[in-house]
């Protein structure tokens, strides 16, 4: 007898006790067959919880792949060139550019391209460490707006671009980038003025952000495009969609405001007291030593809340601003292209999905990397 | 504050350097500001309204409507008044709020566990069903849904749900009860149960403190909630008939017919709420550690006692707060409705009798005013509610 077959046959008794080489362990516990066992058929229950859902499954996947993959209409150009019985994509494909660029001119679609593409320039020295050339880019993330502005709205040998012609994503993302923009700021001053020692700012903070969480976005909306003409001079007129951003830009600093507050709150009275008795007076005390800390602890909170501020960008087609789901919704009532609701729909979501999944992908990065800062 | 930089005239220490003085000042600079743009904002207002010939003041709301809203629980028709027709849109606020918060939460909680069930299949489905309803605009759901509802075939041919409901284009047409005069004694019998479930609970708390004895509340509270109205209905003879929908000519008659506005809205504010609800579910219920389990379990309580009075009092205490917000969100988001005509607050006051007086102040002020009322209330019962089973701490 090999050693090989005294190896495999476990009841040779040629090995002296406790010497006999490890066994692989049963083929039912390990490998696919194992990992099914133990996850999907552990039990009587387990296993028809698992049929069923596999039913469920295989009623809703297949007609769905079906209908927007393999029975679907692909390149065509009109609605009567969709044959198959699946989705008529090209109401998706012929508007393409109004999805993306709302009602821009055709000839000027690259200055938006270019402001997206310095934007992710801008904002990836912010979102992670590993950026080259990252404490360079950093200032070039200082100027982009003023870049992004010059690109988009014109002037200075560009050709002018008013707001009422733009559209599509490129407002739902202006207005959530410009929104988290200058909600962090805003923010920061609301949550430092409800922590503040001062009783009269301290009643004006927490009356505005109480205010404004108690109340739909809608209203804040209808307020900042029926009521903020009102409120001014007679002739002094404002951009309708710069009034919807104000709105939008209040609405998300209360929100800011109650996640930094929740970072202030977490950062030790001896941090405080540290700084004071290094001689630091209030504003050197937080902008050196507390905000630092604060900021760094609710950046996940600060992700989340632009999260809800992406999405609530779609309220600004009520208010008659062309957002995605505002070209979405133009596109399905267009007579052309009648009954095909769930396609353009499916599609904007998507786009929607893939943003939103994305940061909370990102958000969940940061808490990890964050848990593992807090180790020492 | 620009005065910090104040220096100390004469080198001597001066009451700039007193932080409590500075704040005074600091405030009563704020307090200035404030007034003076809040009576330039006054003032501005005042000039436009009386410019372009609009009232001020709440005296529109006992002028007549005018206009038709869509839905409504309380008789209304354009002849009546805007407070009537506000009305009206505050109780299909609250209405679909209230029938939202509680699919929300039936669909959270289970959702919740689901997303912890061991079975890898289940886990996993549950995991993209929370991740897709979070990710996608509550509005885009809301349209959606509308969409569906208005793709399915007309009222002729409404899609049978079992003979008595009929599904269509036009909405649900469910079977109207039509009540007769005994029928209060089913809710009287219901109260009754309730009552007498909380005295018993009580009794069976201090029979329990003072001799150790357990008596099975649960059982006999379900029994006595759910079984007395039953016994009374049968009794009475089943004292109602179902007024039952029938196809007149286009369109159904007879019963109660629920618009696809309601649905749809109804519809995506519950799926897209209990996405969230699951989270917190999970959430709540992860935090109760296993070492909870184990000595519930050594101390010799059930599985099922050591659920209910040990696991979920304590998953309870996190869910809650979270809870909170979401309910408070659904019911803010319940003005979404006014994008697919749903007549909800938002609609009616700031919508239509909006456009109709120009009020824009008044108008968009009720509705603020009807969602903050809402958004305290809520806020107050839950921090209550949360004091009532918060930790009690030496």
């Amino acid at each position: 007898m090999s050693m090989t077959e005294a190896a495999l046959n476990p009841v040779d008794p040629g090995y002296p006790p406790g010497r006999h080489p490890d066994l692989p362990p049963p083929s039912m516990t390990v490998g696919p067959v194992g990992w099914l066992r133990k996850n999907l058929f552990s039990s009587i229950g387990n296993t028809l919880l698992t049929v069923a859902t596999l039913y469920l499954l295989w009623l809703v996947v297949p007609p769905v792949l079906d209908w927007a993959i393999f029975d679907a209409n692909f390149g065509a150009t009109s609605k009567a060139e969709c044959v198959l019985p699946g989705a008529c994509w090209a109401v998706v494909e012929v508007r393409f550019d109004q999805f993306m660029y709302g009602f821009y001119d055709a000839g000027q679609t690259w200055r938006v391209n270019l402001a997206g593409i310095l934007l992710i320039v801008a904002v990836a020295p912010l979102l992670f460490d590993k950026v080259p050339y990252r404490r360079h880019l950093v200032w070039f993330s200082l100027v982009y707006p003023f870049i992004a502005f010059w690109l988009l709205v014109g002037g200075l040998g560009l050709e002018y671009e008013p707001t009422s012609k733009w559209g599509g994503l490129l407002v739902t993302i202006v207005s959530g980038v410009v929104g988290i923009g200058a909600s962090l700021p805003i923010g920061i001053l609301l949550a430092l003025g409800r922590r503040s020692k001062l009783p009269v700012l301290r009643m004006a903070c927490i009356g505005f952000i109480e205010f404004v969480r108690g109340v739909p976005l809608i209203t804040i909306l209808f307020m900042s495009s029926v009521m903020l003409p009102l409120f001014l001079p007679e002739g002094v007129t404002f951009d309708k969609f710069l009034r919807a951003l104000i709105g939008v830009a209040l609405f998300a600093s209360a929100y800011m405001a109650e996640v930094v507050r929740g970072g202030l709150q977490a950062i030790p009275k001896g941090q405080y007291e540290a700084a004071m008795a290094l001689g630091l007076g209030y504003w050197r005390a937080m902008y050196l030593i507390i905000l630092p800390q604060a900021l760094r602890i609710v950046i996940p909170g600060i992700v989340n809340t632009f999260i809800g501020l992406f999405k609530d960008t779609t309220l600004l087609l009520i208010i008659g601003i062309f957002d995605l789901l505002g070209i979405a919704r133009a596109a399905v009532s267009d007579a052309n292209w009648l009954g095909l609701h769930t396609e353009t729909y499916v599609f904007v979501g998507l786009i929607f999905f893939i943003c939103c999944f994305g940061m909370s992908r990102y958000s969940l990065y940061l808490e990890k990397k964050l848990r593992v800062g807090h180790r020492r | 504050m620009a005065v910090e930089a104040a220096p100390a005239p004469g080198g001597r220490q001066s009451v700039w350097g007193d932080p409590r003085f500075r704040g005074l000042i600091f405030q009563g600079l704020f307090l200035v500001a404030v007034v003076v743009i809040l009576s330039f904002i006054i003032q501005n207002t005042a000039q436009n309204l009386a410019d372009a010939g609009i009232a001020s003041g709440f005296g529109f709301l006992s002028q007549t409507a005018g206009y038709d809203v869509g839905w409504s629980l309380i008789p209304y028709s354009s002849r009546d008044t805007h407070a009537r027709a506000f009305l009206v849109g505050l109780l299909n606020t609250l209405f679909v709020s209230g029938l939202g918060i509680v699919l929300a939460t039936v669909m959270g909680f289970v959702v919740g566990v689901l997303r912890l069930s061991p079975n890898w299949l289940v886990n996993r489905v549950a995991y993209w069903f929370v991740e897709i309803v979070r990710n996608v605009p509550l509005l885009l759901q809301i349209f959606f849904w509308y969409a569906l509802f208005l793709a399915l075939p007309a009222a002729r041919q409404s899609l049978d749900l079992g003979g008595n409901m009929f599904l269509s284009n036009r909405g649900l047409r469910v079977p109207a009860p039509v009540v007769e005069p005994v029928f209060w004694a089913i809710p009287a019998a219901f109260v009754i149960g309730i009552v007498a479930t909380v005295l018993i609970r009580r009794w069976a708390r201090r029979r329990q403190a003072a001799t150790g004895q357990i008596f099975p509340t649960l059982p006999w509270g379900i029994g006595l909630i759910v079984g007395l109205p039953v016994v009374v209905a049968l009794l009475t003879g089943l004292p109602w008939t179902w007024e039952v929908p029938v196809l007149r000519g286009f369109n159904y008659a007879g019963g109660v017919n629920i618009g696809p506005e309601l649905v749809a809205l109804l519809t995506a504010l519950s799926v897209y709420t209990a996405a969230f609800i699951a989270e917190n579910v999970r959430g709540g219920i992860l935090s109760v550690s296993h070492g909870q389990t184990e000595a519930a379990h050594a101390l010799g309580l059930t599985q099922g006692r050591t659920l209910r009075l040990v696991v979920i009092p304590q998953a309870l205490r996190v869910i809650v707060p979270p809870l909170t917000s979401q309910y408070l969100n659904l019911t803010k988001n319940s003005s979404l409705g006014v994008a697919i005509g749903y007549p909800e607050v938002v609609a009616t006051i700031s919508g239509t009798t909006l456009n109709q007086t120009g009020q824009a102040v008044e108008c968009v002020a009720l509705a603020m005013a009807v969602y903050l009322t809402i958004s305290l209330l809520i806020s107050a019962f839950m921090n209550w509610y949360n004091q009532h089973i918060a930790l009690v701490e030496r």
